[in-house]
Formats: structure tokens, C-alpha cells, sequence
């Protein structure tokens, strides 16, 4: 039941059932319930989402970067082999090598009293078989091929001497030392200024395009994801709501959740008009409504999503919804 | 539609070059060495006039000087030069009731809806507190106002006995426009008002200051790094670069045709809605200098595709580029530069 069903493609990587419970004191929290999405090679997936909607953890979850208290369940299938059961050594030769990640705050995930040289040596030493000259060497390129100007120079020096954008563009050079064949993306450019964050954008879709990488994306902004991603999940209280290609999503939603946050966004044209807003706010984990998640916030609710929860299913070929009333939706976006 | 831009009409709040710096701290050694103490030039010469009943954008990337020069207007922060002036007076000179007369009418809410309120301060509280100190309402009528205060923001009236940590963050920004309106200003300056909160609570917020900008005819003057947010809202928009405002005009003349190759790279490089319309091109080239060191001529001619001799040794000024259309750039000097036809139409 892959989302993307061209059987002349394997997927990348398949996420099934991804569950992350944490164990609170108040009890059990479901931050990701039961997650299933398949990346393609050389795709870009993006996970959209409003705060507490579990697209991080996602992240996290299926690079087995979530800790005590939390448990992780489901597969992730990666070559053939499920991540979340193999062995912490086996693991390590993955993550940060053929699966790497970057975050959002370059700040904060690098380290400050190591020069960058040595932070990007360090995953070179991990991952390749590089000897100390050609690990330089590679070093420079790396810095070379993400736009860092003077990258000789700039080898030497530490974190806190780039700026927020040339350390993002740090972090990527990090990430792409060991030649990933998965890129997975944690709101990379949320700290950053809107022109350096578009540059920042540019080339990670230049290296998806010059490595043939996938990429997953999590992202707030859904003009991000209209620039950059192929594919899209939506994503509230911990599921996914809403699938399928970025330009059918955008032009054709069927999840009111989705609607709704496509009408949050102003566009040019209809200034000083009230904006369709959401009413209320996205539910604290720990208080997830009954049957559909989103049903208090919902202008098309009915009984029947008070009592049950809608299941992810396929309306159409690569196009997946979790709603009872899906068709009235789109019959209705449609309309205005 | 141009408000305020009739000739011989009094703006409400005026900025007129104004000029602030903070200076660096400096180490002994370079003390007693006698070297110059570096400061970062935060407004470089600012000029803004804001009309009644008008909301001016000011939009710009971090460090381009917005937020203080948001804080300039309300007075939390003394311009070194030039000056700011209310009604045609100056506000650095105005004392004693005439300040407090001021400090009532305009009113600053804050970015951050978690730091900006007390949280030992129940809502009652927050909001009797700014009530009784500009005297607004006789004591046995502040029950009433702060309940009335409340249905404006359409917060529920249980909310005055509860404290700002039981609120999410859509809702303390409610309360901190609340807090705001409660002394009756005439100006409301928003820095950032939405940029803390989720996408869908953006709108709610965004939605609420338009009715309230209507229903008690405010001036408003919207400080926002989000473009789409400000052409929303914004009947004229400021663009800063580097404590300077490069261009100003009516927000769809701006948009649909801006003057000045630094506002046509913040507009080309807002991610646009529309998976359809992708471009591959980065927008802008290089990072902002060092506002401590402030480039010689045009101050965005290091990242300038167009930049040629006279930007590298003559600052443009602010000129007229159409009615209410202006722009600091030598290239829109003379007629249509070529890089306003690749800009993208409005979606």
C-alpha cells in the first residue's frame, strides 16, 4: 500500500506503523501513531506540520535518535533491512552515513571548541576510508561544494566565526561527507533569514539533483514545501492526515485541516480580507480528542467523526486521506 | 489607494533621520590603546511618516534596524540623532503629563507572547494594572472594562482570573493586544505580533487585528520579517536594508513593481504558494556586511547584480519613483531598470 505505486521503482526507504510513545508520570503520550510513508529515490518528501505535530519526532523516531522514555515501534525498511531492529553497530554504519541528517538550529548541532575541519574530518574517519591528506583534501571540496567562499581559509575556523547561514551550509557539508543516499531535513532553514534560506534551499535541490539523493523534509512552511518538495504528508496530533503529490495537495485538498492551513497563508491579491483561519489550537499531545483528532477545530464534523477515528485511505492513485467527509471537501474547494 | 499621502496633510507619527547606534564593549587593551570604539549602526538615517487610520509595513531580514526602529517610536529608545515626532511635536522633549499622554496613546506589543507578560500577574491584573495607571476607568468600573476587553479580543471571560501560563500562545497574544488597547491608544506598533505562533493561529490573530483596526480605528504600524504577512496587511510598506529604509510605497505598486533590486530579491526569494511557479535561481547573492562597518556608497552594493561605479562612491537618496513610490537605488533614477520585468506577477 505504498503511497506511490510505479513498480518500476523501489522505495528509498518505507516507513510502516511508526509509533513513538512516550512515558510520562501523566501517563503515555503518542507523539507519532502509527506513521507509513514510502520516499523514492531521488524524491523530496516534506512532512508539514504545525508545532506538536510530531513531524520531528518522525524524524527522529526512525533514525532511532529517540531516547528513554520513549519507545519506538513500526519498521523502517532501508535496503531491505529495518532500521529499528538491527544492531547499534550495524546502525552506526547507517546513520550519518548513508541516511544523514540536519537540523534546524546549525548553532546548537555544531560543535563550538572544534574547528569545522575536524567536525567534518570526524565523519569522513566514520564513513570513509579516506588517509589524513585526502580527507583534507575532501574537506576543502566539501566546503567548496555548498558555497562557502575561501573554504582553505575557512577550514580552520570555528562555528561561532560563520554566520547562521554559512553554518547551515557547514552542517550540510557535514552531512554529505559520507556520500548519503537519504537526506533527512529537520526545518533546515527556519532560523534563517528569507533570502539566505532560499539559497539555502536552492542547494540542497542542486545536490539532490547532482548525488541523486531522496530527502525528507519537515517544514512548517508550506511555501517551502511548494518550492522544493515532489511529495507531501500532512501531518496533525501525531498522524498523517493527507498525502500525495505537492501540486495536487496544493490545488486540490481533501483534508479540512489541509484547507484550512493553505487559507492561513495570505497570497497576494485579497490584502486587508479576513484570512480562512483554523479556529482553536493544535491539541497538546497528552490530549488528543477522540475519534477524529481534528474534529473540534473542524467545520465539516459530523457524529460519526466524534466516535471514530478516519483511516488513512487511498482516493486516488498517490493520493491518501484521513477524513469521513473527504469528497464534501473537495466538492467545496472546489466551489469557491 | 494612497492614504496619507495628500500634500500638506500632518502625519501622526514622523521619524525624520533618524539615527541610533549601540556602542560595542570594548577591552582594556583597546582602551588604553586608544583605538576608536567600534558600534554597530543600527538606524542609519531613517525617514517614515505614518498617518492616521493607515497601517505602514516594515518589513526586513534580521539586524536591518526595524525592531529598534519600532522601539524609537514608542520612545523605549532615545535616537542618537535626528528625532521622532507625535502630532508634529518631538517626542524626546515632551514631559510630565504631555509624556504620559504619549506613552498612553502609543502603544508597542510585543513579539514574544511568553516573556512580555508577568506570569505572578493573573489577566486581571495585567490588565488593571495599565487601566488604573493612566487613570482609564473610575475603580468600580474596571470590572467591566477589563470584561469588555476581553469580548474584544474574543477571549472568554474566565480567562481574567487565570494566569498567562494557562494560555497557548494565540491566546497571550490576544492578551497582550488586550493589554495594549485597554489604555485607548491612536497608534498600536506590532513587532513581529505573529511570527512565535503556529501557521493556523497566525490567521486568527492577523484576522482579529484587522476587525479591531476597523471597529476602533487605529493606526497601525506592522514590524514583520514575513512579506506575505505585511503586503496582507499593510496599506503602504517600508522595505529596510542596513538601518536604512531603501524603498517605500503603496503595498501594490511595491509588490507588483519594485524599484529598488534589493526589495525584488526579499520578494523572489519568499518561497511563493504555488508549486507551479518554481524557480531554481537563488534570489540574492552573499550575506548582509557587518553593520559595524557600513559599506562606502549604496549599502547593498556588494550583493547587487546591478551595482556599477557610482553606487560604490555615492550613497543614493530616497528618490520619488511614482505617486507615493520611493526608492534609494540610482539604477530606478532613470526610468524602468530592466530587473522590475522579471518580477513575478502577483499570484
Amino acid at each position: 500500500m505504498s503511497a506511490v505505486t510505479d513498480t518500476a521503482f523501489e522505495p528509498a526507504l518505507s516507513v510502516k506503523d511508526l509509533t513513538t510513545v512516550f512515558e510520562t508520570p501523566g501517563g503515555p503520550v503518542t507523539a507519532v501513531d502509527a506513521v507509513s510513508f514510502d520516499v523514492m529515490p531521488g524524491e523530496v518528501l516534506g512532512l508539514v506540520g504545525e508545532s506538536g505535530s510530531g513531524k520531528s519526532v518522525t524524524l527522529r523516531s526512525l533514525m532511532r535518535l529517540v531516547h528513554a522514555p520513549g519507545k519506538v515501534a513500526g519498521t523502517v525498511l532501508w535496503q531491505g533491512r529495518d532500521l529499528l531492529s538491527m544492531r547499534e553497530r550495524e546502525l552506526r554504519r547507517v546513520r550519518g552515513g548513508k541516511i544523514a541528517i540536519i537540523f534546524q538550529e546549525p548553532t546548537t548541532a555544531l560543535n563550538p571548541v572544534l574547528t569545522v575541519r575536524v567536525q567534518i574530518e570526524e565523519n569522513l574517519r566514520a564513513h570513509t576510508s579516506l588517509d589524513g591528506r585526502q580527507r583534507r583534501a575532501r574537506a576543502i571540496e566539501l566546503l567548496d561544494l555548498v558555497g562557502i567562499p575561501a573554504a582553505e581559509r575557512r577550514l580552520g575556523d570555528f562555528p561561532h566565526q560563520f554566520s547562521g547561514g554559512m553554518k547551515q551550509r557547514v552542517m550540510i557539508a557535514i552531512a554529505l561527507a559520507s556520500n548519503p543516499r537519504l537526506l533527512l531535513a529537520d526545518e533546515p532553514t527556519t532560523a534563517l533569514d528569507v533570502t539566505i534560506q532560499d539559497q539555502i534551499l536552492k542547494l540542497i535541490l542542486d545536490l539532490r539533483d547532482e548525488f541523486s539523493m531522496s530527502v525528507v523534509f519537515v517544514t512548517h512552511d508550506l511555501g517551502v514545501v511548494a518550492q522544493t518538495c515532489d511529495r507531501m504528508a500532512v501531518m496533525y496530533a501525531g498522524r498523517i492526515v493527507e498525502s500525495g503529490s505537492v501540486t495536487e495537495v496544493f490545488s486540490e485538498p481533501h483534508h479540512p485541516y489541509t484547507r484550512g492551513l493553505l487559507g492561513s497563508v495570505p497570497r497576494g491579491g485579497a490584502e486587508r480580507t479576513l484570512l480562512t483561519s483554523i479556529e482553536g489550537t493544535p491539541p497538546s499531545l497528552a490530549a488528543i480528542p477522540a475519534g477524529c483528532a481534528f474534529h473540534p477545530r473542524c467545520d465539516f464534523a459530523v457524529e460519526r467523526c466524534i466516535e471514530r477515528r478516519p483511516a488513512l485511505e487511498a482516493i486516488a492513485p498517490g493520493r491518501m486521506v484521513a477524513c469521513f467527509r473527504q469528497a464534501d471537501v473537495a466538492a467545496e474547494a472546489a466551489a469557491t | 489607494m494612497t492614504l496619507g499621502e495628500k500634500p500638506g496633510d500632518v502625519p501622526l507619527l514622523s521619524v525624520e533621520e533618524v539615527v541610533k547606534r549601540f556602542p560595542m564593549p570594548q577591552s582594556i587593551l583597546g582602551r588604553i590603546a586608544g583605538r576608536p570604539r567600534l558600534a554597530v549602526n543600527a538606524l542609519n538615517g531613517v525617514n517614515l511618516s505614518v498617518h492616521r487610520g493607515e497601517t505602514v509595513g516594515i518589513v526586513g531580514e534580521s539586524g536591518c534596524g526595524k525592531s529598534t526602529l519600532a522601539r524609537c517610536l514608542v520612545r523605549l529608545l532615545d535616537p542618537d540623532d535626528g528625532r521622532v515626532r507625535f502630532e508634529g511635536r518631538d517626542i524626546g522633549e515632551l514631559a510630565g503629563a504631555e509624556r504620559r499622554a504619549f506613552n498612553r496613546r502609543v502603544q508597542m506589543i510585543f513579539q514574544d507572547p511568553y516573556s512580555s507578560l508577568n506570569p505572578r500577574m493573573t489577566v486581571r491584573q495585567i490588565l488593571g494594572e495599565a487601566l488604573s495607571v493612566h487613570k482609564m476607568r473610575p475603580r468600580r468600573h474596571i470590572s467591566a472594562r477589563i470584561a469588555e476587553l476581553l469580548d474584544l479580543v474574543r477571549l472568554p471571560q474566565d480567562a481574567a482570573g487565570r494566569y498567562p501560563h494557562e494560555f497557548s500562545g494565540g491566546q497571550r497574544q490576544r492578551i497582550g493586544i488586550a493589554r495594549a488597547l485597554c489604555v485607548e491608544p491612536d497608534v498600536l506598533v506590532a513587532d513581529e505580533l505573529v511570527s512565535a505562533l503556529d501557521v493556523s493561529v497566525q490567521a486568527q490573530v492577523v484576522n482579529l487585528l484587522l476587525q479591531l483596526q476597523e471597529e476602533l480605528s487605529l493606526t497601525v504600524v506592522f514590524v514583520a520579517h514575513d512579506l506575505r504577512l505585511v503586503r496582507h496587511i499593510s496599506h503602504r510598506v517600508a522595505v529596510m536594508y542596513l538601518g536604512k529604509v531603501i524603498e517605500i510605497g503603496p503595498t501594490e505598486a511595491l509588490f507588483s513593481a519594485p524599484r529598488h533590486p534589493y526589495t525584488k530579491a526579499l520578494l523572489d526569494a519568499a518561497p511563493e504558494l504555488d508549486p507551479g511557479r518554481r524557480s531554481r535561481q537563488a534570489a540574492a547573492r552573499g550575506e548582509l556586511p557587518s553593520p559595524l562597518d557600513l559599506p562606502q556608497g549604496c549599502l547593498f552594493n556588494s550583493r547587487c547584480p546591478f551595482s556599477f561605479e557610482r553606487c560604490f562612491a555615492e550613497r543614493p537618496l530616497l528618490g520619488e519613483r511614482g505617486r507615493g513610490h520611493r526608492a534609494a537605488c540610482h539604477l530606478s533614477e532613470f526610468g524602468t531598470p530592466t530587473f522590475v520585468a522579471s518580477v513575478k506577477a502577483p499570484a
